[in-house]
């Protein structure tokens, strides 16, 4: 059989239906197809494609498991060093990570490897082969972990297999993080996948603790002192919402997207009455800036049912960056793109809501710090673009309630947690860190990347307490 | 699940719960507030903490049924539990000995926010002014345990059925015009009244804190919601609040985003009622 240069194309529900309801878009392999994109994987001498595995998914040995039909193969293989699987199956930006380095990549598309994770995550899913529940030995060391995201999550769940006794706090009532109340659930279902991949991890004998802002209710200090932890790792991520700082962000009909998708996602207000809380979309929506959380609210703002969406982006498309089938996702739904667009002001009318957005047209210049094209506004180019909704996704930095309440935590000039990159060791002993609260905002996968790096130092680290004490 | 173990009604339409919640009692400090979710499908609220007591570990919270979900909540009974209760979230605040008096407004149901405030100031030495403004003499709040904490109590009452006739302003005007010193007023209630109390004391120079209660989510820094313009500077009040300086914040823009919601308010209300939620 000839070597199809493509990859088998992921069934999706039809762009004119999916921009209506919140069912999951990408619909996922069947086994045929699945097998048949497995067949597809040369089994590299040297596979490149771990490389770009933040987490060091042994990618080839998996796929083998789906060639010979040996799903429970698969699945272990891949969480021998993937807590989530179901997730980064669906949200890991591939593109640039393992299939970057696919040898195929060189002629034609990549193995499906992203598809193929997921496929293997919910057929062990659906057939509730998961392990059977474990619990930490009474006398094990015992890890407090802030913050139940992807980096807590991960870290958490690798303490957990080498036998550490691990609480996760979460502030909010549901554990997640920005699984649960930023990833949108058209990409990312809540009760199927995310809710389970948690619940697969507390198997692990992770207790979470939900409703507990930590800073607050305990300070890092208390964890390690009275509470009786050994260790603390912090992943709080990268949830303070940037605005614009221009005028009229005031304005009723203004959200940040975190605020936005917070209320449809964990709040459910996309099934408002019967879910409490409220949302708003009118008529007309601009989402401000380019990203995969642009992508994200701009959809959503669809489904809720604006007639019209924008996506407001000041740089060009070369530079857009949300993953391209992210961008393609939304174009095929209708979101319109106004790139090299940025907005100067928000404008209301007699009653505070908002009635436009006054955006100044650019073009770009010589690159800046970041290697991309500086955009530059046009003079005299300004104009109104009618809009009763502005959902602003420019960005988000840390979240300062650890750094506030932890004495002696060294924080950089943006506000993160100073913390060693390869073992998460902040400066103050016995803490450690990890994920966009010291990287600033990144992905899922980088996110647990930093987890487990931390697990391995916590480890070590605890294993050195315990034969100081021995 | 946190049980309601008191309930009362204060006056029409305004409750007082205590709530058992050992573990945000023994860290409460006056000035800081909580969230609750009544039940699985409910919104998070955010209320300022009323009181707490450390060793029963309770904490009071007062609230007046406005929208759906505080009718849901009122419809709770003793031996009920809230689904979440959150907290503490926000800065305390600043407890110290003054040089001068402590003046805590409070309007409505913000009086009740204004008692631990009171009662640690008053504990920390200082002289202690309550002002409690109220629509009418029946609907006024915690006056005798405002009582107890306090120096002095002055009441007002927009229609003049107990003590001074008009608002808390004019009680603000009047100590002043008597010529109490006072080092700081600490105001607590509706948007306009706060706004009221500031544009009263700035051109005395007396400082003067607010406590805002915007429209807000999660209450720990993440959704941008409860953003305000300090001294041209946005902030959240849930993590760089809820107290900020009444002299710099910018009343305007809160007062026209709290009505954001207004009209699905009133839709959730009718969905609530007439599926039988918000009956007893």
């Amino acid at each position: 059989m000839a070597l199809s240069l493509k990859k088998h194309p992921m069934p999706v529900q039809a762009p004119e239906v999916r921009a209506h309801n919140f069912e999951e878009v990408a619909l996922g392999y069947d086994e045929e197809t699945a097998v048949a994109e497995a067949e597809r994987c040369l089994h590299c001498k040297v596979p490149q494609c771990r490389k770009g595995c933040p987490v060091s998914v042994d990618i080839p040995a998996f796929i083998a498991k789906i060639k010979e039909r040996d799903y429970d193969g698969a699945i272990a293989k891949i969480k021998e060093t993937n807590s989530l699987p179901a997730v980064c199956g669906r949200v890991c930006p591939q593109e640039n990570q393992c299939e970057k380095y696919c040898i195929l990549a060189k002629k034609g598309e990549a193995v499906g490897i992203g598809r193929l994770e997921r496929f293997a995550a919910d057929r062990a899913m659906a057939e509730e082969t998961e392990a059977a529940p474990v619990q930490a030995a009474p006398n094990a060391q015992r890890v407090a972990v802030i913050g139940s995201g992807p980096s807590g999550l991960s870290c958490a769940g690798d303490l957990a297999k080498r036998g550490y006794k691990v609480t996760i706090f979460e502030a909010l009532h549901k554990a997640g993080g920005v699984l649960s109340y930023g990833i949108p659930e058209f990409r990312l279902p809540k009760d199927q996948v995310v809710q389970k991949e948690i619940e697969n991890i507390e198997r692990l004998g992770v207790t979470i603790e939900t409703d507990a802002v930590a800073g607050r209710l305990y300070t890092v200090d208390e964890l390690l002192g009275e509470e009786g932890f050994d260790a603390v790792f912090i992943g709080t991520g990268a949830g303070l919402p940037r605005f614009q700082g221009i005028p009229g962000e005031d304005l009723s009909g203004v959200y940040s997207a975190n605020e936005f998708l917070t209320r449809c996602n964990l709040m459910k207000a996309y099934r408002f009455p019967e879910y409490a809380t409220p949302i708003k979309v009118g008529e007309t929506a601009a989402i401000v800036g380019g990203g995969n959380v642009a992508m994200d609210a701009a959809r959503t703002a669809l489904r809720l049912g604006a007639k019209k969406v924008y996506i407001v982006y000041r740089r060009s498309e070369a530079e857009l960056p949300a993953r391209a089938e992210e961008v393609a996702h939304a174009k095929e739904e209708g979101i319109d793109f106004r790139l090299l667009t940025n907005p100067v002001a928000i404008e209301g009318d007699e009653n505070g809501w908002v009635t436009s957005l006054r955006c100044i047209c650019m073009e770009l210049g010589e690159p800046d710090a970041s290697g991309r094209r500086r955009p530059i506004p046009i003079e005299g180019s300004e104009f109104t673009l009618p809009v009763d909704t502005v959902i602003v996704a420019i960005g988000t930095g840390p979240n300062p309630i650890i750094a506030q309440t932890t004495p002696g935590l060294e924080t950089t000039k943006r506000g993160n947690i100073a913390a060693d990159e390869e073992t998460g060791k902040t400066s103050k002993e016995g803490v450690f860190a990890g994920g966009d609260i010291v990287t600033g905002a990144a992905t899922v996968i980088l996110a647990m990347g930093a987890g487990r790096k931390a697990a391995a130092a916590i480890d070590a680290y605890l294993t050195e307490k315990r034969a100081k004490k021995g | 699940m946190y049980e309601i173990l008191k309930k009362e009604e204060l006056s029409p339409n305004v409750y007082a719960m205590e709530i058992d919640a050992p573990r945000v009692a023994k860290k409460a400090e006056p000035g800081q507030f909580i969230i609750l979710r009544v039940d699985e499908e409910g919104e998070r609220i955010p209320l300022t903490i009323a009181d707490f007591n450390r060793e029963t570990g309770r904490i009071l919270i007062v609230f007046q049924v406005i929208g759906a979900s505080t009718m849901k909540l009122a419809a709770m009974e003793v031996g009920d539990s809230l689904r979440d209760f959150v907290g503490p979230l926000g800065h305390p605040s600043e407890i110290r000995k003054l040089d001068g008096t402590m003046v805590v407004v409070g309007g409505g149901i913000g009086v009740a926010p204004t008692y631990p405030i009171a009662r640690a100031m008053h504990e920390a030495g200082n002289k202690v002014i309550a002002i409690m403004g109220a629509k009418t003499k029946d609907i006024l709040i915690m006056e005798e345990e405002m009582r107890q904490v306090t120096d002095e109590v002055l009441v007002t009452t927009d229609d003049g059925s107990y003590g001074i006739k008009g608002f808390v302003t004019n009680a603000v005007e009047e100590l002043v015009r008597r010529g109490e010193k006072i080092a700081q007023v600490t105001a607590i209630g509706p948007v306009i009244m706060m706004k009221s109390v500031a544009d009263a004391t700035r051109p005395h120079a007396i400082p003067t804190v607010v406590s805002l209660n915007p429209i807000m989510v999660d209450g720990t820094g993440m959704c941008g919601g409860c953003r305000v313009t300090v001294g041209g500077e946005t902030k959240f009040a849930c993590v760089d609040g809820p107290e900020f300086d009444g002299h710099a914040v910018d009343f305007k823009g809160l007062m026209s985003r709290q009505r954001m919601y207004r009209d699905l308010e009133a839709e959730e209300k009718e969905h609530v009622c007439r599926i039988g939620l918000g009956r007893k």
